[in-house]
């Protein structure tokens, strides 16, 4: 943790409430973003319970699995899930616009522009908590290799049609969500947790309704009380008054209120199976329905205060300006995203189970890239992420007190003025440090050349002053302009060339070899659902 | 962990005749040797670079075109000129960068170097070295016949994969004890994959091909006797090396007598045992714990002021500790940077001080460790990595002194290991919990207190 966020939860506990730590919303929140929240069984990886879906606040779309074990009824759920999300996915494929992109063509090994399409929007999927990401990613796992009856008529337990689809379409999210600075699928609490430091653990912090309670207390109430109470507080049944955000539920709600639900509504259905007459049938149908209908009351009962909190959440997002470079990185999901809808268009398989070697390292090299980029972002969007930088040594704002026209030494001199800046940062500036300054949105850099007499910084600016002898109007800093010099590269270069993954050598286990059809993981005698 | 008791009775131990049987066995193996890939695990000081440059005179003298990987441009130059000093005659390349500053000046002093930015200009020479970084951008040239990669442990699988295209076979040398490398951004998505990318070279290496033949250095030629046993049951319990010199044959003193404060009194420790441990009171402090820092710069100080002696097997006559040969070691930079301001403050000039990373492969007389759980309330992954404190105390020819809050024990004892197990992934003994205790119950016998 830095100094500066250090600081801002000392200052939260001290003063009962979260403080800033942004001055601008770090990430694109979309017009009509999808809310997701799901809860998942204790006990049983990746089998839903149930869910609320939408993108209007007051009507979220309710789905239930009354009996999670039931594969059927699982099924049931995934069904009507693609219904709710697919649509809503599909919605931004269609608009586009003309994009040119550089490719090497593949027979020539030259660079060729192409015109490519562009989507203009792009889906935003927004769950409670980094719990509820990876739920996402697990459930895209699930699907994406079910067949449907269509694509294979011998399958034993056949998927419902679009059931697979959603499957690649969350393993997209999943996957994209591992990018940083990426807005395609976020977790609220990871939203909020980046714009406001609390007085709680970073632990804590995973808990919406504690971090909600610090951010936004009730009146009267301090930061610190009201989190106590939505973490603890029980009513006389003793049922958590801020249930978890899932997609785990509370032992006592599964205990006392979930369990006896599901065994009445098992023998409801036992008691339809043995019915003997329709009329019997008939009764025994109503108390089945009425036995269903209690566990999704039951369900939304648990994740109606969540799905609140997450609108509550983004409105008090949505009070903060959007970060100018954000924009730059949602044109990257969009990028990805038109990617994905053209791979699912022209009918290529699911993402394989798992990354070749090659794969592999391309999306960490080009993580590790959009995580410096989003570093350097986020400290030129706002002067709060860079007085934390500043403050570590890493960039420094001062004042020009002097500068100096001077040239470089080659056959055709270049302008390479010398400017000192005073300054009352401390930057960990090393001999012949490269720093970078935001000119018109481009980073000029410069040299370090030393320390004035009276403790000023000397630099030598060496590039953005144009093709002149002279340099450009406005490019060398004056005497007297206040300026924030960054030591860190303001973008991220790219990385090593990798090959292809036909060409993997022997050291990595050489290629892959032809990719085989997935196959869904098979039926062992310990699956008993 | 018992080692065979006859292969370390000093009296049978010849460290020169095991070090040699090693190198040939290793150059046997690379000339002649059927095998695509060569291992050889080096522990601190065992003469890797002396290793590098001898098999890479061999290779050019056999008349196979060599290509050099190294980590850093400091590795490739330092590299550079030792094969130049040993063989003036051999026609050396040097790609590097499009920076200013890509490389060190001093090769262009000499005229067997050849420099470019572009591996086309250097083609047909005996030996090109460059960084791994810079040869992943090289492409459409020839494959070299022999590779040489050097901090292999160092290098991250993702940066072999880069670069494997470039060689037929290649010979792999490095430090498993040091840092291993790290990303920026998880990488759990990966673990457990023989090629998750974020690995070290080797391990996805010898994870494709487990048959390659791999070997070892027994010898530390930098480590004093004093150290050896120390660094090598805390870091390598199950490849056990040995100091290449004994008790007597090094020795540091001091001209002036010590003035008895805590900073003399730890530096005369150790003067005679090789470790000091200066140990300031329990207690929670920001990373550049003001304290701390102020007595890592004093203890420089008194170290120059006191007119150091080091007695070596490199020379009969006494050489005096000069600050080049001095160096202090921190966990994070913006300690090294407290540290750096405070000896300027004292007007020290001329020592160094850097992070463990970047002190990996350099060598002193005497270094001065800033612990890396000093003051902290927790001990994360980071601060507990085996590499990190293996690096920090295995720096030096004669001393290393120590300087920590108390209280790290207890500190261990209530942080045990929690990472989680991940399916698939040799787990790394000896881990940085265990090791810590083993290094910290060695210090405690030569513990100073300080109260400032």
């Amino acid at each position: 943790m830095s100094l500066i966020s250090t600081l801002a939860r000392l200052e939260a506990v001290q003063s009962g409430r979260a403080q800033p730590t942004a001055t601008v919303r770090h990430r694109r929140l979309s017009e009509r973003p999808l809310v997701f929240v799901p809860l998942t069984t204790a006990g049983e990886a990746g089998a839903p319970l149930g869910a609320l879906v939408g993108t209007d606040r007051e009507r979220p779309r309710l789905l239930v699995v009354p009996q999670p074990r039931d594969r059927e009824l699982r099924f049931a759920f995934l069904a009507e899930l693609a219904e709710e999300l697919l649509p809503y996915v599909e919605s931004f494929a269609g608009e586009t616009q003309a994009e040119t992109r550089n490719e090497t063509d593949p027979e020539t090994g030259k660079k060729v522009k192409v015109e490519v399409e562009l989507c203009v929007d792009a889906p935003q999927l927004i769950v409670p908590s980094r719990a509820g990401v990876e739920f996402v990613r697990l459930l895209g796992r699930s699907m994406r290799f079910r067949r449907t009856a269509e694509q294979d008529p011998d399958t034993p337990y056949p998927a419902p049609p679009r059931v697979p689809l959603l499957g690649r379409w969350l393993t997209h999210f999943g996957e994209r969500a591992h990018v940083p600075g990426s807005a395609q699928l976020l977790a609220m609490t990871e939203l909020l947790g980046r714009h406001w430091a609390t007085g709680q653990s970073s632990l804590e912090d995973q808990h919406l309704g504690a971090l909600l309670a610090w951010i936004d207390p009730p009146d009267g109430s301090s930061g610190a009380q009201a989190a106590f109470e939505a973490e603890l507080g029980r009513d006389k049944e003793g049922q958590l008054l801020c249930p978890p955000a899932g997609p785990a539920t509370d032992p006592a709600f599964d205990n006392r209120l979930l369990a006896p639900a599901i065994e009445r509504f098992d023998r409801a259905r036992t008691a339809l199976q043995a019915a003997e007459d329709g009329l019997d049938a008939d009764d025994r149908l109503g108390e089945l329905s009425a036995a269903q209908r209690e566990i999704a009351s039951l369900i939304e009962s648990r994740t109606r205060p969540t799905w609140d909190a997450v609108w509550r959440g983004i409105d008090l997002l949505r009070t903060l300006p959007e970060a100018p470079r954000s924009a730059e990185r949602w044109t990257r999901d969009l990028w990805s995203y038109t990617g994905h809808r053209d791979r699912v268009l022209a009918g290529e398989p699911p993402q394989p189970r798992r990354d070749d070697a090659v794969t592999a390292a391309r999306k960490l090299q080009r993580r590790e890239e959009a995580q410096a980029r989003l570093e350097a972002q986020e400290a030129l969007d706002d002067p709060l992420v860079m007085a934390g930088r500043r403050l570590t040594g890493e960039a420094f704002t001062g004042e020009v007190t002097d500068a100096v026209m001077a040239y470089s030494e080659d056959k055709r001199p270049r302008p390479r003025p010398l400017i000192t800046v005073c300054t009352q940062d401390q930057p960990h500036l090393g001999a012949g440090a490269k720093v970078y300054r935001s000119l018109q949105g481009k980073p000029q850099s410069a040299e370090f050349v030393g320390y004035d007499d009276e403790g000023g910084v000397v630099l030598r600016i060496l590039d953005k002053m144009g093709r002149g002898k002279e340099p450009d109007e406005g490019s060398v800093p004056a005497k007297g302009d206040r300026l924030c010099w960054t030591l860190f590269e303001h973008d991220a270069r790219g990385g090593a060339k990798l090959p292809d993954a036909e060409q993997t050598p022997w050291t990595h286990g050489g290629p892959p070899g032809e990719p085989t059809a997935e196959q869904p993981d098979p039926l062992t005698s310990e699956d008993v659902l | 962990m018992t080692g065979s008791p006859s292969a370390f009775d000093p009296s049978a131990f010849d460290p020169s005749a095991a070090a040699a049987e090693a190198t040939t066995a290793i150059l046997r193996d690379t000339l002649h040797g059927t095998d695509r890939g060569v291992v050889v695990d080096s522990p601190p000081g065992a003469g890797k670079s002396t290793l590098v440059v001898n098999t890479a005179l061999e290779l050019a003298a056999a008349g196979r075109p060599l290509m050099v990987v190294a980590q850093t441009n400091a590795q490739v130059d330092d590299l550079v000129l030792r094969l130049a000093e040993k063989n003036p005659d051999l026609p050396v390349g040097r790609l590097h960068s499009s920076d200013a500053d890509a490389y060190d000046k001093a090769l262009d002093e000499l005229p067997q170097v050849r420099t470019s930015s572009k591996a086309g200009d250097l083609a047909g020479l005996d030996v090109v070295l460059s960084t791994a970084a810079k040869w992943a951008h090289v492409k459409d040239v020839e494959p070299w016949q022999h590779a040489i990669v050097d901090e292999a442990y160092q290098m991250r699988s993702d940066a072999l994969l880069a670069v494997a295209g470039l060689f037929e076979r290649a010979l792999f040398v490095g430090d498993p004890g040091q840092l291993d490398p790290f990303s920026i951004v998880g990488s759990e998505q990966w673990a457990g994959l023989s090629y998750d990318p974020s690995a070290s070279a080797v391990s996805t290496l010898l994870a494709h091909n487990p048959h390659l033949p791999q070997h070892r250095l027994p010898v530390s030629w930098r480590l004093p006797a004093s150290a050896a046993p120390l660094i090598s049951e805390a870091f390598y319990p199950f490849t056990k090396f040995r100091s290449g010199t004994s008790h007597g044959d090094r020795a540091l003193s001091f001209g002036v007598t010590g003035d008895g404060s805590a900073h003399d009194r730890v530096l005369d420790e150790a003067a005679v045992s090789g470790w000091g441990l200066l140990e300031l009171p329990a207690r929670h402090t920001p990373r550049t714990d003001p304290e701390a820092v102020r007595a890592l710069a004093q203890v420089v100080r008194r170290l120059l002021d006191r007119g150091g002696v080091t007695v070596s097997e490199r020379s009969p006559d006494p050489a005096p500790l000069t600050a080049d040969r001095i160096a202090v070691g921190t966990a994070h930079r913006d300690q090294a940077a407290a540290v750096r301001t405070a000896l300027a403050e004292l007007g020290v000039q001329g020592v160094t001080v850097d992070t463990a990373n970047r002190l990996q492969g350099r060598e002193y007389d005497v270094t001065v460790v800033l612990h890396p759980l000093s003051g902290r309330p927790d001990a994360t992954a980071f601060h507990l990595e085996t590499g990190r404190l293996c690096v920090l105390a295995s720096r030096h020819r004669h001393a290393c002194i120590v300087v920590c809050r108390a209280g790290v024990a207890e500190l261990l004892d209530e942080h045990p290991s929690t990472e989680p197990v991940q399916l698939g992934v040799t787990v790394k003994f000896p881990d940085g919990w265990d090791a810590n205790h083993t290094v910290l119950s060695h210090l405690g016998e030569h513990r100073v207190s300080c109260h400032p």
